[in-house]
């Protein structure tokens, strides 16, 4: 399994290099700078910033330059945030990102697999329909207006939740973020789950274990959530790497300085190390939760071996 | 049970009861100390003062560092670390006499820190953006574009608390000009000591009356009361929080919830909601800046000023700010707002008082003079900056201009995109806008200067106007600098290379609570005269 998680890994590196290249190209390509603005600068000041972050000089050189730089770790500085590196934007706000995000999709999968199992299980009855309508509803309603909606409703009309801000992480401050994040997941991993469980509920092994006489707790959980759960935990890869990486809209709206809103705003603001900084770190990401996915369907799914 | 108050003393002791109530119930008290809690609706660039180019970062270094000059609640310049000045009689030189004071480390401030920071901001390596805002002192230019050594710049130490400036024109909002930011002293010692990390919380020193605590990106920034600042007793608030979040509606939220005391702007399309549940805490103020449509004069048929003036008047503004905006924004006939210090009136376009459907008629007969027709009309693109309050004005444009027979399409771009092509020249119309660095009149009439380059974004070339405003900047005596200016205005209003919209108000969100906010036309507030009650 090691070799095959290194093989594995090994192999992403030509994919990363193809992914930075794109991305670096494509960055450029994109009309406007990162210095044009409302009050324009005059030429000398301009020429004055493009020489201090190296933009003045062919892009070809500077593609090498930022290759070379990022072998050493070092993104580069942000032309927005003139304080700070991208390695320390990342630094900061990742781990705050990653904290909601792994409470968020820790409550999608308790919540998702039971009501969806439940669901199944219940096929057509009153609360298979209950479930499945909020389900639908959850997935149908888009975070930018159930976000505004619980900050009015807790912090304004009910005053007991803070509206916004981070407190240092209090846990009051990540209630109505977590929530917000967690509850398209929670819709979508019950539906994925009940659609599979409908199907193996129906399956062969499932009756034979029935005919052995086995309680149907033993077979629930014992043999058919194990096949059930697949598609849910290839969804969890990608549903992963996109919750702990922030939100742009739950970050903006409740203030949590995770690294959610650098890809949308640096992109807007042609900020580029920032954009590839983020571009670069969540390709990485990414590659390794598809591997962790992978390694965990071995667990489940008997016929893949994982070698 | 008889409750009538029988005997002398009861009755007095009653009596105070009643008043003291009454004290409690009727007066606030400004309590000194607390938290002030300001959203700056912008994430700090920098809080390194040569560094930052934004209003948002403005509202927190301006309570960390402070000029020669300073402002007082009005945004009028008061005296900041000088204490008085002498100026010569050509207007040209300034002598500071320098307060002693600390930095916030006990480190001795003196005229050298004004020299090594003024010699800094110039610097080409320090990249600053707003460096050119100090072009009027002598010197200042060729530093900062390379073709001079920094030492060759005209501000020197007399003794260790006295200053020379000299400009290279009388220029008499130079002690406003000082007030700015990009004039602020920053510390030679910690900067030659930390480099770049100088402005992190742990090596920042000041020499305002609050400085740095704690900054995380994207969230908050924190200052607290400098002891060691000269008149730290005169400082009511302890701490400053400032919250850096950029959505409105969120912010908004958070101030009905009283989790922040000032908002500095709000969503315009709130307004007739906050007009009715908070208009003690809803201010609204004359704010020195104009919204505008430059036109490229450059390209046909916009070379031809009776296009121009036809696509000006055929605009009803009045329309625009009552029923598009209604946050109480001025209808503008000109192109620098009304109120601006050493400038009478504004010059306004001649049409102004015409009726709206006069106007109209003789828009109509400027286009078919310039050989435009119904079945030959005036077509061309209208271009703006993604938002919606700019299109909601674009739509009501385009459908005045509608009106007198001419095709105007849409086309909206991000706001990087869109500079990018206004300072090419690719555009026809567009929309753009412009507040002041400070409070003069030059800081508007310049734009339309030929040697202002990129900003003047419709090209505008009149070696008439050009002539009027170079002589303007080497003309000491008040009132004939002034009339000068009027005369350009009045000329650019003629030729209307940018069509005026409106003049900006301020809109923010103030507290009940907090004491000392004064609205003023710079939107320029100082904490440091604020207090909570």
């Amino acid at each position: 399994m090691l070799s095959y998680a290194l093989r594995r890994l090994g192999s992403a590196i030509p994919t990363l290099f193809i992914i930075i290249t794109v991305a670096f190209f494509m960055m450029r390509l994109a009309p406007g700078g990162p210095f044009d603005r409302e009050k324009q600068l005059p030429p000398e000041i301009e020429a004055n910033i493009l020489k201090a972050y190296n933009l003045d000089k062919p892009i070809h050189l500077q593609y090498l330059d930022y290759m070379k730089n990022i072998l050493r770790g070092d993104f580069g500085p942000s032309y927005k945030y003139l304080d700070f590196t991208v390695n320390d934007l990342i630094l900061t706000g990742f781990p705050v990102s990653m904290r909601l995000g792994l409470y968020a999709i820790t409550i999608a999968i308790v919540i998702g697999v039971t009501a969806g199992t439940i669901a199944a299980l219940k096929q057509n009855s009153l609360f298979d329909y209950l479930v499945m309508g909020v389900a639908m509803t959850g997935i149908a309603i888009p975070n930018f207006v159930m976000a505004p909606l619980l900050a009015l409703v807790f912090g304004v009309y009910l005053s007991i939740l803070p509206v916004a801000g981070w407190g240092g992480g209090a846990f009051k401050y990540q209630i109505l973020p977590v929530i917000t994040l967690a509850l398209p997941q929670v819709a979508y991993i019950a539906r994925l789950t009940r659609g599979s469980m409908v199907e193996i509920m129906n399956s062969n092994f499932i009756r034979t274990a029935r005919a052995k006489g086995l309680s149907e707790k033993i077979v629930v959980v014992r043999h058919a959530l194990r096949g059930g759960l697949l598609p849910v935990v290839s969804y969890l890869g990608p549903a992963t790497a996109a919750v702990i990486t922030g939100s742009v809209v739950i970050e903006s709206i409740f203030d949590v300085p995770g690294i959610g809103r650098y890809f949308v705003n640096g992109a807007l603001n042609r900020d580029y190390p920032v954009v590839m900084g983020v571009v670069i770190f969540y390709a990485i990401l990414i590659i390794v939760l598809n591997l962790i996915v992978d390694l965990v369907y071995g667990f489940f799914d008997p016929r893949v071996k994982v070698e | 049970m008889n409750s009538r108050i029988k005997t002398p003393v009861s009755r007095t002791i009653a009596v105070l009861a009643l008043f003291c109530a009454c004290f409690f119930m009727f007066t606030t008290v400004a309590v000194a100390g607390g938290t002030l809690r300001v959203a700056t609706m912008g994430e700090p660039a920098s809080l390194d003062p040569h560094k930052v180019s934004g209003t948002w970062e403005n509202y927190v270094v301006g309570d960390m560092f402070i000029g020669l000059t300073t402002e007082n609640q009005k945004s009028e310049p008061v005296p900041g670390v000088a204490t008085s000045w002498k100026i010569s009689d050509d207007g040209m030189k300034y002598t500071f006499m320098l307060r002693k004071s600390v930095w916030s480390d006990g480190t001795p401030f003196t005229a050298h820190d004004f020299v090594f920071s003024m010699r800094r901001i110039l610097l080409p390596e320090t990249a600053a953006e707003y460096a050119s805002l100090l072009y009027i002192i002598k010197g200042a230019e060729a530093i900062n574009t390379g073709k001079a050594k920094p030492e060759t710049l005209a501000v020197k130490a007399i003794d260790d608390y006295t200053l020379e400036i000299q400009l290279t024109g009388p220029a008499p909002y130079f002690l406003a000009l000082l007030t700015h930011y990009t004039a602020y002293p920053v510390p030679k010692h910690v900067i030659e000591k930390h480099g770049k990390l100088w402005s992190k919380p742990e090596n920042m020193v000041v020499n305002g009356p609050y400085k740095l605590v704690e900054w995380i990106p994207n969230t908050h920034v924190k200052l607290t009361k400098n002891d060691k600042w000269w008149d730290s007793g005169s400082l009511s608030l302890d701490d400053l929080t400032f919250y850096t979040q950029e959505d409105r509606a969120a912010v908004q939220k958070r101030f009905r919830a009283g989790e922040i005391d000032v908002a500095m702007d709000f969503a315009s399309d709130q307004i007739d909601w906050l007009r009715k549940n908070m208009p003690d805490e809803t201010r609204i103020a004359p704010y020195m800046g104009v919204y505008y449509y430059p036109i490229n004069s450059s390209v046909e048929p916009f070379t031809d000023v009776r296009v121009r003036q036809a696509l000006s008047m055929a605009i009803n503004r009045k329309a625009i700010v009552d029923k598009v905006l209604k946050t109480g924004e001025l209808a503008a006939y000109s192109f620098v707002p009304p109120g601006v210090a050493y400038y009478d009136n504004p010059a306004e376009v001649t049409w102004k008082d015409m009726p709206f459907g006069e106007r109209q008629k003789k828009a109509k007969a400027l286009l078919a003079e310039a050989g435009f027709s119904p079945d030959k009309p005036l077509e061309f693109t209208l271009r703006y900056n993604t938002s919606e309050n700019h299109k909601r004005i674009a739509v009501a444009v385009v459908s005045m201009w509608k009106a007198i027979g001419v095709k105007a399409e849409l086309f909206n771009s991000e706001v990087k995109v869109h500079y990018a092509d206004l300072k090419q020249g690719d555009f026809q119309v567009a929309r753009a806008g412009w507040i002041a660095d400070y409070n003069d009149a030059q800081n508007f009439l310049y734009l339309l200067e030929t040697r202002t380059g990129p900003n003047n974004y419709g090209r505008y070339s009149n070696p008439e106007y050009d002539k009027l405003m170079l002589e303007a900047e080497v003309t000491s005596d008040l009132q004939k600098r002034s009339e000068l200016m009027l005369k350009a205005e009045s000329l650019a209003m003629r030729d209307q290379p940018v069509i005026p919209i409106y003049h900006y108000v301020s809109k923010n969100l103030v507290s009940t609570k907090v004491q000392g906010f004064v609205d003023n036309p710079q939107d320029i507030h100082r904490w440091r005269y604020v207090s909570l009650k």
